[in-house]
């Protein structure tokens, strides 16, 4: 059978069991809708909260991010794992004890305030729209890969998918899909890893081969890829700071995904659908040993990948090409620009005389006409001698576009290692997974942060419970049909976005609630006076430097890690102003007496 | 304060050892956790490497295995620990109860 065959046949059968799933998960009452009745097993919990955490961006780039920073891609291993263990011991207990659907319902609760609220909502509603677009669009760009159909037609069946299960199951619904997605997403990411590090070293656990001898016994595969590094002119993959980021950034960028990870409001919802304080540690625990089985692959992948990447094209006449640079080189995501010698030149830019040289790129935004443009004009260079046309070379990587794109490493490393192909079929499903789950849980956030928070508090406080599940539901529905709006018509910022996301979440919803549930002194001014200091400096300056184009005076901060400056400068307004005003009211101090007790039984 | 008049003085003793021994143990473990992911991996990154386990440089390790592992590790032993604490002041609070006829007619 061909890889189309198999794809329609796995995606297909994966999508027939999310629906069914889908049916059996039905619920009739707004707890089932919002928290899934609180009766979900803590290592179902965590599995559901890996899928959830797992992106489109996740599955398909990290590997390749990781790959071409080597050493500093740690940053985002770290930053997106550690934060787990700020979400476990600082909120996702307390949170639960507290026993609110959403996060600006704590907030709202704990500083005493509808202002606070409204904020919170702001927050959330940001973040998780400008995620769930990415992800929309995820399912878009792989349904166009593997099934060779329009990126719309793609956006529109997942839109249908996420719509049927999301609007009759709410978070029931949703958390038990993810479970059933997570299986999925992990046998996909799984199944080539280990045929891959087999094939190159014998080794079957993939973070093991990655530091194992060759199969042709020439040298450690990071040994050979240090060496490859510095014979074609690149940063070394194992050494830290060597390339542009330096030790300040690298700290700061993993501190602020860190802290960033644990203000997500859709990452802190899962643990409110547990049964008790116990089983939200727990919880904790299983998502991230789950995430891990695929995080501590990835760096693996990725080492595989750039090994096979570097030293099956540099050197390498036409004929001599691998099969999977022929196969994906007309999507673009790699792209070969002779000069006129007939041999594949792959440099890095330590060397900028030998980086003009490299011939390896890719096509990043341009469209379809640009591309042709830009090749016409080489071979024209090439053919004249440089006489007329336009180095494309020049051109490409003037615009930014040198190297190839890092989508490719996940996407074609079972091709590299020539695996079947219903392992690459497998692939696709994983990718579908991965994506689906993340906006599904996406929508929720959004679906209780507009129903439960604002149509309730403010619009109708008198709602039946039939009402509140019929609105909870159009919601909900309504939102999909925006995400998929905005998957096919993706708003420019999309990409910069999750830096920006993870910033505002460091700078505004972290501190707050740390301190929320730690200090008794803390008020509502205070705090409020906090979080709109981080979120406005950390917005301004990633707004300024990505847009603005200005200097990163900060320490030299970039964009990604200031959100460390952002949260700090809210943990100290707070702090500054608190003895400033009275002391949080008796209502506040029982709150706090309650959730630090680990279940209601214990207070007399 | 209306929280001694709805608590015995034995129960909020418990209540505030229980709560001190939270509070030293998740300090005790964010220091391990700042040690992980970013003392090794990323502060120390460049001296660690000059050693090097199981073919992988020791920095680079940490920061793309041996960090993450040690999240999870800090996360095993915050909720055994706590679940021990949970079960101590549950225990404390039943004796503090049976000591205190009063308490059982106020819950009562």
């Amino acid at each position: 059978m061909s890889v189309q065959a198999w794809t329609f046949l796995i995606a297909g059968g994966t999508f027939a069991l999310y629906l069914a799933i889908a049916w059996w998960a039905r619920v009739s009452d707004t707890k089932g809708f919002y928290v899934a009745g609180q009766g979900i097993p803590a290592a179902a919990n965590g599995m559901a909260t890996a899928a959830d955490w797992m992106s489109a961006a996740s599955f398909l780039s990290m590997a390749g991010l990781i790959a071409s920073m080597g050493y500093a891609g740690g940053m985002y291993l770290m930053g997106w794992t550690g934060g787990y263990v700020l979400l476990a011991l600082l909120l996702a207990p307390y949170l639960r004890r507290a026993g609110h659907f959403t996060v600006p319902g704590f907030v709202a609760d704990r500083y005493g305030s509808n202002l606070a609220r409204g904020l919170a909502v702001l927050c959330a509603l940001f973040i998780s729209f400008t995620y769930v677009a990415g992800q929309m669009r995820g399912v878009g760009i792989v349904f166009s890969r593997f099934l060779e159909v329009d990126v719309e037609i793609g956006v529109m069946i997942g839109v249908a998918i996420v719509f049927v299960y999301a609007t009759l199951g709410g978070m029931k619904g949703i958390t038990w899909t993810q479970v059933a997605q997570y299986w999925v997403l992990i046998t996909a990411f799984l199944v080539p890893a280990i045929a891959i590090s087999i094939r190159l070293t014998g080794v079957a656990v993939p973070s093991i081969g990655m530091g194992s001898t060759l199969l042709d016994g020439s040298a450690s595969l990071l040994a050979k890829l240090d060496q490859l590094h510095a014979d074609l002119g690149f940063a070394s993959y194992t050494q830290p700071f060597e390339g542009e980021w330096d030790k300040t950034n690298v700290f700061c960028v993993t501190l602020a995904l860190m802290a960033g990870t644990a203000g997500l409001p859709h990452v802190i919802v899962r643990f409110y659908t547990v049964k008790n304080v116990a089983a939200a540690r727990w919880s904790a625990f299983w998502a991230l040993g789950f995430i891990l089985l695929l995080y501590l692959t990835a760096p693996a992948v990725g080492a595989f990948a750039r090994y096979y990447m570097l030293s099956s094209l540099h050197g390498k006449t036409e004929a001599e090409l691998p099969q999977w640079f022929r196969s994906w080189q007309p999507t673009g995501l790699v792209l070969w620009l002779d000069d006129g010698d007939g041999k594949v030149a792959f440099y890095g830019t330590r060397d900028p005389g030998r980086f003009a040289e490299s011939e390896i790129f890719r096509r990043g935004a341009l469209n379809a006409d640009e591309l042709a443009t830009v090749r016409v004009e080489h071979q024209k260079w090439i053919d004249t001698r440089g006489s007329a046309g336009a180095d494309g070379r020049a051109i490409l990587r003037a615009k930014g576009l040198a190297g190839p794109d890092q989508d490719i490493l996940v996407l074609a490393t079972p091709e590299m290692a020539e695996l079947a192909a219903w392992i690459v079929a497998l692939v696709a499903a994983g990718a579908l997974a991965a994506a689906l789950s993340t906006a599904s849980g996406l929508l929720l956030v959004i679906s209780s942060s507009v129903a439960h928070d604002l149509y309730f508090r403010w619009i109708d406080p008198q709602a039946s419970e039939a009402k509140r599940l019929l609105v909870s539901r159009a919601v909900i529905g309504v939102a999909v049909v925006i995400a998929g709006i905005f998957g096919i018509y993706p708003p420019g910022f999309v990409s910069q976005v999750v830096a920006f996301a993870f910033g505002v979440a460091a700078a505004s919803f972290f501190p707050a609630l740390v301190l929320g549930i730690f200090s008794r002194r803390v008020g509502g001014v205070p705090a409020m006076c906090g979080m709109a200091a981080g979120a406005l400096f950390t917005g301004w300056y990633i707004i300024a430097s990505v847009y603005g184009g200005m200097e990163p005076w900060c320490f030299g901060i970039k964009a990604q890690g200031i959100g460390v400056v952002g949260m700090l400068l809210n943990f100290g307004v707070a702090l500054l102003l608190t003895p400033l005003f009275p002391r949080p009211d008796e209502r506040v101090q029982r709150l706090l007496d309650e959730i630090r007790e680990p279940e209601s039984g214990a207070a007399a | 304060m209306p929280k001694e008049s709805r608590r015995s003085e034995l129960e909020a003793a418990a209540h505030r050892r229980y709560w001190s021994h939270s509070v030293r143990t998740i300090a005790l473990l964010l220091l391990l956790w700042a040690a992980f992911g970013l003392g090794c991996g990323v502060l120390w990154a460049d001296a660690l490497n000059r050693w090097s386990i199981g073919g992988f440089p020791l920095g680079f390790w940490f920061a793309q295995q041996g960090s993450l592992l040690g999240f999870l590790l800090l996360i095993a032993i915050y909720a055994v620990a706590m679940g021990r604490f949970d079960r101590r002041l549950r225990a404390e609070l039943d004796a503090a109860r049976a000591a205190d006829p009063a308490s059982e007619e106020r819950r009562a």
